[in-house]
């Protein structure tokens, strides 16, 4: 139990995906001029990433990695090389039939969510939780705490930049770093002050 | 080279960059480039996925049904990232080490699908290689501009070898560690896209809100 809230810890602060390795940039940039939307795309991340991040652990338990074939007896079969193609196509796929799915039985959560699900197939932060999980060797229920962790990590740099934005458009600043400039020179700002978290132990 | 194709590959570099001025591909911009060399390599990974990729969407753009067109391009993507992680995994491991996940993330490169979906789709194969090689181009110029800023500044080396002696080494350089972690690379976006738009107002973004001075009279 403590490994796992050390994990989570570690997932939403330490190792934010967004703030200390850069994931998801392009939607996190381009997503961030008003809260509103940012909460409803950090709660889509969030969504997206528990269920992905998990999944992918088991087709690469049960088929990809060296010697996962064996239950069907093929215990010599290493077909790790497929992992990338597999894991964008899971994306792919899964993010489909949450729209469908949240279409048909959640229309409410499917106006709030809806648009920004396609946004997410292409966000690197959900494909680099993937690639995380399988280079840090986690196990299942790791990588279930490990999704979490990073989505609520991810969503929570988005809003919390938006907030910034929202007061920062009545500031008057040079014409040239007008825009993206000042975001990213704010981004930088708080990816220092998250950086004050990684003394944190647990 | 006609002037049609000159334009195709020049135009990307400076003029209509994708990381600074179309905010593609940044995720990579920023994490690779805390050194040199992985950030050459990088660069090199890119321009290979994305002229290929532009090639191979543009040979098959006729045949290819609009509804299902981003899945195939996502799979020849994806193909193209394999060969290139597997490549780099055999002949230069430690690299490929230091790179970790970000050879795999070149799939999620906005400025790959990109570039198929905006100019691989409407043209033949050989503008659509110009385009990505100069797309290419003008991302790995970013990329090797941050990185020889946030080595030099950060370790005082540059590609391994001493430039700033180091107090540590009897010099006089004091490195400045800020540069090397997660916020130093978003000061020295943020600046360069500063003396861009300095050196070329038109790309300079309107503001959304502009403090006006009125006069007492006027408003009542």
């Amino acid at each position: 139990m403590e490994a796992y809230l050390s994990l989570f810890v570690r997932a939403v602060f330490i190792e934010n995906l967004a703030l200390s390795f850069f994931l998801g940039m392009c939607t996190f940039l381009a997503v961030s001029k008003k809260v509103e939307t940012a909460l409803g795309l950090g709660a889509a991340v969030i969504v997206v990433q528990v269920i992905t991040v998990p999944v992918n652990n088991l087709i690469l338990q049960f088929l990809l990695a060296p010697g996962a074939l064996a239950w069907v007896g093929l215990p010599d079969v290493d077909l790790s090389f497929l992992g990338l193609i597999t894991y964008i196509g899971v994306i792919a796929a899964i993010v489909q039939i949450l729209e469908m799915t949240l279409d048909r039985y959640f229309p409410l959560l499917y106006d709030a969510l809806g648009i920004f699900l396609p946004l997410i197939t292409v966000n690197c932060a959900i494909l680099g939780g993937s690639l995380f999980m399988v280079e840090r060797h986690y196990a299942f229920g790791e990588s279930l705490v490990y999704g979490f962790g990073s989505g609520i990590g991810w969503a929570l740099a988005i809003v919390a930049l938006a907030g910034i934005r929202e007061k920062l458009k009545y500031s008057d600043v040079p014409a040239g770093l007008q825009g993206l400039g000042i975001t990213f020179i704010s981004t930088g700002l708080m990816a220092m002050a998250f950086m004050s978290f990684s003394g944190i132990q647990l | 080279m006609n002037p049609d194709s000159k334009r195709t590959l020049i135009e990307p570099i400076v003029d209509n960059n994708p990381i600074i001025l179309q905010i593609l591909g940044i995720c990579s911009a920023l994490a690779v480039t805390a050194k040199v060399a992985p950030a050459l390599v990088m660069s090199l990974a890119v321009i290979v996925v994305l002229a290929l990729s532009n090639v191979f969407i543009s040979l098959i753009r006729h045949h290819l049904p609009t509804n299902i067109r981003i899945i195939v391009q996502m799979t020849i993507i994806a193909s193209l990232v394999i060969v290139v992680a597997q490549v780099l995994e055999a002949y230069a491991y430690e690299i490929s080490k230091q790179l970790s996940v970000f050879v795999g993330l070149i799939i999620t490169n906005c400025i790959v699908l990109g570039r198929a979906e905006a100019f691989a789709m409407k043209n033949g194969p050989w503008p659509s290689f110009l385009d990505g090689i100069g797309h290419g181009l003008g991302y790995s110029a970013i990329l090797i501009i941050v990185a020889v800023t946030r080595e030099l500044l950060g370790s005082g080396t540059l590609l391994g070898y001493e430039v700033l002696r180091t107090v540590k080494n009897g010099g006089w350089y004091e490195p400045n560690g800020l540069m090397l972690l997660a916020p130093g690379a978003f000061f020295i976006i943020g600046l360069l896209i500063w003396a861009v738009r300095a050196a070329r107002p038109e790309q300079v973004e309107r503001p959304e809100f502009r403090i006006e001075v009125v006069h007492r009279t006027e408003v009542i």
